[in-house]
């Protein structure tokens, strides 16, 4: 029972790291109608460059984030603005098809650059741990937990609390009313999708710290994220944030209760019970013509 | 005007050209373990002629329907392990009897496909390409956790036959999927023309008025699915028994099913000839590519530069570009019909 409860907070200390990772790809989608296949290999990316700055300069991986965050924000603009605009026609599946491509190249650049050896970021809070009520809980996994918990609040306030943030959400709801009350929704894609990249960069450095990563782990990450905002509704960030922590708890439950090889599989089993049952996620809308 | 005639002439020729072209590819294929018997070209015919059958088959859903899976590598994966343990487990000696047993692995492919269909078609669109990986990844889980049955990580080994060396080794396999590839091809061209290939078609266009004037939108969907399913499995199955050893990395490796669907965008998604082309044109340059840099990993980068020219600058692929360019010349020899409102007048002069 002790094990269960344990393996219970992991799941919502991790299902944290997933929310983060999970919103940012679900706010892509929101107010593109893109699917960014290729959001695993930025956070292996942002996981890189945080590996980087650590190895050449000794920078703390949290605190390097100061640099990766804004870096990769600027990336995911220029990508947007080079690859995801030009998509006029059947954008949906186009860019599911651009952005694999943008998986690939930079799982190329990154084993080019890093090879294909695995790597970890390493800090004093990776192994040191604390007791409470007799579990054992690694820094970290706290550090990581509080990181996304700061981070999602700011997006949240962002989207709820600013004008910015309402050009956000009535772009997501109707692209062409949007633009119609005088949204300039390029500009607030192009943001947003910069906005999405640099959460990965965040989720990246939980990441690298809490598992060995090469430049091949995006693959077993995006399947996991996509699972996570289908589960939760496409689009939906709340939704994205609650099906992150079902998922994680669930797999540590389920790796402590079964064992380790079948956790990964809980997510699948999920997301065939939640199609089956509700198409459209927890808590997606059925609009003719998507879902 | 004198422009019927010419337009008819144009038309024939046309389309002898394009019979003739057949007739050449054809023999081609046919007699190219004779002309060039080095195992190292028949070895890149091998794969090449797999992905014509794979970019074809995949196409069938893909293209004509406007569902894009990027999971059909679970069906090809799972093509080469039921394949392989049905070898295993009926001691089926080595030699040309195990082709005989290909059609056996696509009717197993045929009830996971059903299974998988029933799932990922209750969602569209964005929803249904994430499904549709999930469920690769799920396979691939399987083939790893399932180690009774599949031999996990370390593998699962298939028989193979000791008699077919040098030269001759690749041309079995070669023969093999060349079947499979027409098999592709003439179902893809078949359904094309039929009812039930329109009904795909008005599904691709407009899912909800397709069933609004009577196309059966969700048995038709899952039969094409079926369909495009079963020919991956049995093409899977055909390269199980060519690699003779099985990974589930590389079964159901998420590059053979990102592969398929760039080849029938880049030769042009829903028509018949598109996928040939476009497994014809990448394929060599891709195994190239992969042979001189695939020990950097840069292959990766060349694909993904491919990959993102195609869709940036050719999103229509290249064969209905290239129609577009005919079909624009023989209207140029007709008269000066380019713009909206002269094709308008040219269609009032034409007609009685």
């Amino acid at each position: 029972m002790t094990l269960v409860l344990e393996a219970a907070v992991l799941g919502i200390l991790t299902g944290g790291v997933y929310a983060l990772m999970a919103s940012g790809l679900t706010l892509i989608f929101g107010v593109m109608r893109i699917i960014n296949v290729g959001h695993g290999a930025l956070v292996v990316l942002g996981a890189y460059l945080s590996f980087a700055l650590f190895r050449s300069l000794h920078m703390d991986p949290f605190l390097s984030l100061v640099v990766t965050m804004p870096a990769m924000f600027a990336l995911g603009v220029v990508l947007q603005l080079v690859f995801i605009r030009p998509l006029k026609t059947d954008r949906e599946a186009l860019s599911v098809l651009v952005t694999y491509a943008l998986a690939l190249g930079i799982e190329g650049v990154l084993g080019y650059v890093f090879t294909t050896n695995f790597v970890e970021l390493r800090a004093w809070y990776e192994t040191a741990s604390f007791a409470v009520f007799g579990f054992h809980i690694t820094w970290v996994y706290v550090f990581g937990f509080v990181l996304c918990l700061t981070i999602l609040g700011a997006l949240f306030l962002m989207l709820y609390r600013t004008s910015f943030g309402g050009a956000i959400r009535a772009t997501m709801l109707n692209r062409t009313a949007a633009q119609l009350i005088g949204v300039d929704v390029d500009r607030v894609a192009a943001i947003a999708f910069g906005i999405g990249v640099a959460t990965a960069a965040a989720g990246g450095v939980v990441f690298g710290i809490t598992n060995a990563f090469n430049p091949g782990s995006h693959y077993d990450l995006i399947s996991r994220l996509l699972t996570i905002i289908v589960l939760g509704g496409l689009g939906s960030l709340r939704g994205a944030v609650i099906a992150a922590l079902i998922m994680l708890v669930s797999e540590d439950i389920t790796q402590v209760l079964i064992s380790p090889v079948w956790a990964n599989f809980v997510f699948f089993v999920i997301l065939v019970a939640i199609l089956i049952v509700r198409p459209q996620g927890l808590y997606g809308v059925r609009v003719r013509d998507r879902i | 005007m004198s422009g019927t005639p010419t337009i008819a002439i144009r038309a024939g020729r046309v389309r002898a050209l394009k019979g003739l072209g057949l007739v050449v590819v054809g023999i081609l294929a046919l007699i190219l373990p004779l002309i060039a018997p080095d195992p190292a070209t028949t070895g890149m015919a091998v794969f090449t002629v797999m992905y014509v059958g794979l970019a074809s088959a995949w196409n069938i859903m893909g293209g004509y329907t406007g569902y894009i899976s990027l999971g059909h590598a679970a069906f090809f994966g799972f093509g080469a392990y039921s394949f392989g343990l049905l070898l295993n487990h009926l001691s089926v000696a080595p030699g040309y009897l195990p082709f005989v047993l290909v059609p056996v692995a696509g009717l197993l492919t045929a009830v996971l496909a059903v299974g998988i269909g029933w799932v990922a078609l209750r969602t569209r669109a964005a929803t249904f390409v994430i499904v549709t990986i999930a469920f690769m990844f799920m396979l691939q889980l399987l083939g790893e956790n399932l180690v009774k049955l599949t031999g996990g990580g370390a593998g699962l080994a298939l028989p193979y036959s000791h008699d077919w060396g040098g030269d001759f080794f690749n041309v079995p396999y070669y023969y093999a999927m060349l079947v499979l590839a027409v098999l592709a091809l003439v179902i893809s061209w078949s359904i094309r023309r039929s009812k039930f290939g329109l009904g795909l078609l008005a599904i691709r266009d407009d899912e909800d008025k397709a069933l609004a004037v009577g196309v059966p939108t969700r048995s038709f969907k899952l039969t094409a699915f079926v369909i495009s399913a079963v020919l991956v499995g049995m093409i899977g199955a055909v390269y199980g028994y060519y690699v003779t050893y099985l990974y589930p990395q590389f079964a159901f490796d998420p590059l053979i099913g990102i592969s398929m669907v760039l080849m029938a965008f880049l030769g042009g998604l829903g028509t018949v000839s598109g996928p040939v082309i476009g497994a014809l044109l990448l394929e060599p340059a891709q195994m190239e590519f992969a042979y001189r840099f695939g020990a950097s990993r840069l292959y990766l980068v060349f694909y993904s530069a491919v990959f993102l020219i195609v869709i940036l600058l050719l999103p229509r692929g290249i064969v209905p570009s290239l129609a577009d360019l005919v079909h624009r010349w023989r209207r140029g020899a007709a008269g000066p019909t380019t713009t909206a409102r002269g094709s308008r007048e040219a269609v009032k002069a034409a007609s009685p």
